[in-house]
């Protein structure tokens, strides 16, 4: 969970020093205090809403609030929490199973019901969900869009008891269970709505869920979330009395304050913060995989980029791990695959040749294929991508004998809206984060010829064919192998070139241990524990 | 004086509605795509995009859309109805929770600067080319020459994390003593240039044939200074610091930000990134008016402090 605007802001170039412990659990002296709460960052939510949520902060809260249906192991595969079992046939109508004894924070039991309500709710356009395209793979979906929608639920939603729910999908979607794991897919309470559908005034401001913590007073905005222990929770109890969810605008104030104990966890550190981030805080400067993928991509409908072959020549000549290292100094890691090594399918160097850097044959293949002689680079200059992108053009320069400027638009937006319009831009940066953990969430909305992040006019028939091979296969295993062979079509067209990897920089002060980021930049709540 | 200041009231209806048009166009010109800006990099589903764009008029575009928009708005904030920030939220209910402790952070800073700035400005005035001026010479232009941006951080890292002796941030509700450090480094720009501005008035005063003159019948220096050269001295001063006040109040976007204090400018500069128009628009229309205020007051003021002013 994410916005994809903090992916934009996370590339920066980084400056961190160079072999440190990764992985230990830093701090880990000291006993554990189950009586204390712990004080993290976060920015100010744009909603408090699990189907408007979709950024890192509310979505943080929102984790702390609400149990999901199903979380992610080691291997981001998915397993049931709130579920008991979520089980299909055909990846088509899908049988989700509720654990009993679970209520809500105001004491409302959780059934069935809850999970329908709010799903319908966050599918219905007129209420303006942020969250809503994740029910379009739901049967009956099209009929709740529009300014006067047809109908006001679901058809695909179905009661079947107080536990039991199914769910029918408009095509088979193996993938399906790996989604419910997204904030968009908590229930919600009767108390949540003051009619059918619609929701109640003033809900957002204290939230009730069915999670391990419960509100303690109400959000106050700009200043900080504050969640308690909920005893009557029935699942793994947290290992701290509370979480104090403070608000930052500027993360070097959160830096700050982690470095003089007054706040626990910073989620991100800082870029100017990161070449000093290891001797301020030791080994409670710690770093995690996150699923963020950096790409160079071309407008495939412009004439000079039509070829596949002056793409990979590009790709050939640029230095991806001198780049890393000497521009974010190990912070990202360089990337030869379209899709990143946090999903389940991911294989090294499916770009294969168009990966190694190779400045000889790279510009003896772009001479033959008639590569144009001048390239811009595109990119938005909010986000600190001008370093990364200068020395691109510089490998570019020396490596191809080409004229190379990068350009800069002030937002992303900018730039998405020339896109949009087919503007000259020349070849231009992206970001991706991924929303569940599936192969399929780094292919279809990127490449797809319908995708909804498909900037570049790319569209294979081919490839679309086996995204929806994949999405209908029987198995995960099966819908992997038709993914992979997907990837490997990726690989022969070179629409954008991979580049790097993301990672989440964090630090936490002396008086927490066990502390952990998630895939989805959130700080896990169970584990988390206080230090005496 | 009445006559003064009830023209001097019309006159501020006239510059708050022609400033409010024209911050009102700069965002409307200003604008990319607010619905795309708010998302971040992450596509916007049709359906969202036709709900915000319903909500916040963002279909009305070109000259008659802009006339359209503004006039809506300006009909509901004559209604005291400031709209919403396009997260959904009162601007109104946003405002009435930073003023207040934007309004202590300011005040903090302004006793900063009357306490240090002025009582150095007339020290180092009387001692004219003394230690003590020329040492605050220095100071001074170190302090002008070094901006907040440089300033905020540096204070908070050496008195905040290094030496804790203030705390690093201050965030919600903070106490006084929270406040103290991000109010010295927001006062410190201005103490600067109060104190400058008070010694070159109070050195020319001392030279001035009025003081001649009372030296002369024998009155002693001390009411010579504090009664007679200062409140001729302090007629720049007030002007300066009467326009200060508002620079305090709106310019404390670098110093909330460091200090985390969720003020006026902590919101207006979150509003400028997400290209919130309805957020910056309504915080720029109260800023106007502490300036309209803030500029009648110390205009009041000089018929106080000098007694050849008088409006009529």
């Amino acid at each position: 969970m994410r916005v994809r605007r903090l992916a934009a802001w996370t590339a920066l170039p980084l400056a961190v020093t160079l072999g440190l412990a990764a992985c230990g659990s830093g701090g880990s002296g000291g006993k554990s205090d189950p009586n204390a709460a712990v004080r993290i960052e976060i920015a100010e939510p744009q909603h408090l809403v699990p189907t408007n949520t979709n950024e890192t902060s509310g979505s943080q809260v929102l984790a702390a609030l609400f149990s999901p249906l199903v979380d992610y192991d080691e291997a981001n595969k998915p397993h049931e929490v709130a579920a008991e079992s979520v089980t299909s046939s055909d990846n088509k109508v899908w049988t989700i199973k509720l654990k009993p004894g679970y209520t809500f924070h105001n004491g409302e039991k959780v059934t069935a019901d809850n999970y329908l309500d709010a799903w319908n709710y966050g599918a219905y356009a007129p209420n303006g969900q942020n969250s809503s395209y994740f029910f379009e793979k739901i049967a009956g979906y099209e009929d709740l869009q529009g300014e006067k929608p047809k109908a006001k639920t679901l058809t695909g939603l179905k009661k079947v008891d107080d536990l039991t729910f199914t769910v029918t999908l408009s095509a088979p979607y193996v993938d399906f269970k790996s989604m419910l794991g997204y904030t968009a897919f908590y229930p919600l309470p009767k108390a949540a709505f003051s009619a059918p559908g619609v929701l109640a005034e003033g809900y957002e401001q204290a939230p009730i869920g069915q999670g391990p913590f419960k509100m303690k007073g109400s959000w106050q905005h700009d200043a900080k979330v504050e969640v308690e222990k909920y005893d009557a929770f029935p699942g793994q109890q947290p290992k701290v009395r509370g979480v104090e969810f403070r608000i930052y605008q500027q993360m070097t104030a959160a830096y700050a304050d982690v470095l003089s104990d007054n706040l626990d966890v910073i989620k991100e550190i800082p870029t100017e913060n990161l070449s000093t981030a290891a001797t301020d805080l030791g080994d409670r400067f710690r770093q995690s995989p996150a699923s963020s993928l950096q790409v160079l991509a071309f407008p495939t409908f412009q004439k000079e980029f039509s070829k596949p072959e002056v793409r990979k020549a590009i790709s050939m000549a640029i230095d991806r791990d001198e780049i890393t290292k000497s521009i974010f100094k190990g912070s990202q890691q360089p990337a030869r695959s379209f899709v990143s090594p946090v999903v389940a399918g991911y294989r090294e160097d499916t770009i294969g040749a168009a990966g190694e850097f190779d400045p000889a044959k790279a510009k003896a293949m772009y001479e033959a294929a008639g590569g144009p002689k001048k390239i811009e680079l595109s990119y938005n200059g909010d986000g600190g991508h001008k370093d990364w992108i200068d020395a691109t053009c510089n490998q570019l320069k020396a490596n191809l004998g080409v004229e190379c400027v990068g350009t800069a638009e002030p937002k992303f937006a900018d730039l998405l809206t020339k896109l949009k319009q087919k503007q000259p831009v020349g070849m231009f940066r992206m970001g991706w984060v991924m929303d569940y953990p599936s192969m399929e969430n780094y292919l279809g909305p990127l490449y797809s010829t319908n995708g909804s992040s498909n900037y570049y006019g790319y569209s294979n028939p081919e490839f679309d064919k086996l995204l929806a091979e994949g999405a209908s296969a029987p198995t995960q295993d099966e819908a992997i192998k038709k993914y992979q062979a997907a990837e490997d079509l990726l690989a022969e067209d070179m629409p954008v070139i991979p580049l790097r990897y993301g990672q989440n920089n964090f630090g936490h002060s002396t008086k927490v241990k066990n502390v952990e980021v998630d895939l989805f930049d959130r700080v896990d709540l169970l584990k988390i524990e206080a230090v005496k | 004086m009445f006559r003064f200041i009830l023209r001097r009231l019309l006159q501020m209806v006239l510059a708050f509605f022609g400033t409010t048009l024209i911050v009102y166009a700069l965002m409307f010109a200003g604008q990319g795509d607010p619905i795309q800006a708010l998302a971040g990099e992450r596509p916007v589903t049709a359906a969202q995009r036709a709900y915000l764009t319903e909500k916040y008029h963002l279909d009305a575009t070109g000259v008659g859309g802009f006339f359209y928009r503004y006039f809506d708005y300006l009909k509901n904030l004559l209604r005291g109805d400031l709209g919403q920030s396009l997260t959904g939220r009162q601007i109104g209910d946003i405002l009435a929770a930073a003023w207040p402790v934007t309004v202590k952070l300011a005040l903090i800073a302004m006793a900063v600067t009357v306490v240090f700035g002025v009582t150095a400005g007339v020290i180092a005035g009387i001692r004219r080319a003394g230690v003590f001026d020329n040492s605050t010479l220095v100071l001074t232009l170190l302090v002008l020459g070094i901006p907040t941006i440089v300033l905020a951080p540096l204070a908070q890292y050496f008195l905040g994390v290094k030496w804790q002796l203030f705390p690093p941030t201050a965030g919600a509700e903070p106490d006084l003593y929270a406040l103290l450090l991000p109010g010295i480094v927001l006062g410190s720009l201005s103490l600067a240039t109060a104190l400058r501005l008070t010694r070159t008035s109070v050195a020319e005063n001392l030279r001035a044939d009025y003081v001649r003159t009372a030296r002369s019948k024998g009155l002693v220096k001390r009411r010579i200074v504090s009664v007679h050269v200062l409140r001729n001295s302090l007629i720049p001063v007030v002007t300066f610091l009467g326009v200060e006040l508002g620079n305090l109040m709106s310019g404390a976007i670098i110093t909330e930000g460091v200090f985390n204090i969720p003020g006026v400018g902590f919101n207006l500069f979150r509003g400028i990134r997400t290209e919130d128009g309805p957020l910056v628009v309504g915080i720029v229309s109260v800023l106007v008016v502490v300036y309209l205020v803030s500029n009648l007051v110390v205009d009041v003021l000089y018929a106080v402090l000098d007694p050849r002013i008088r409006y009529e």
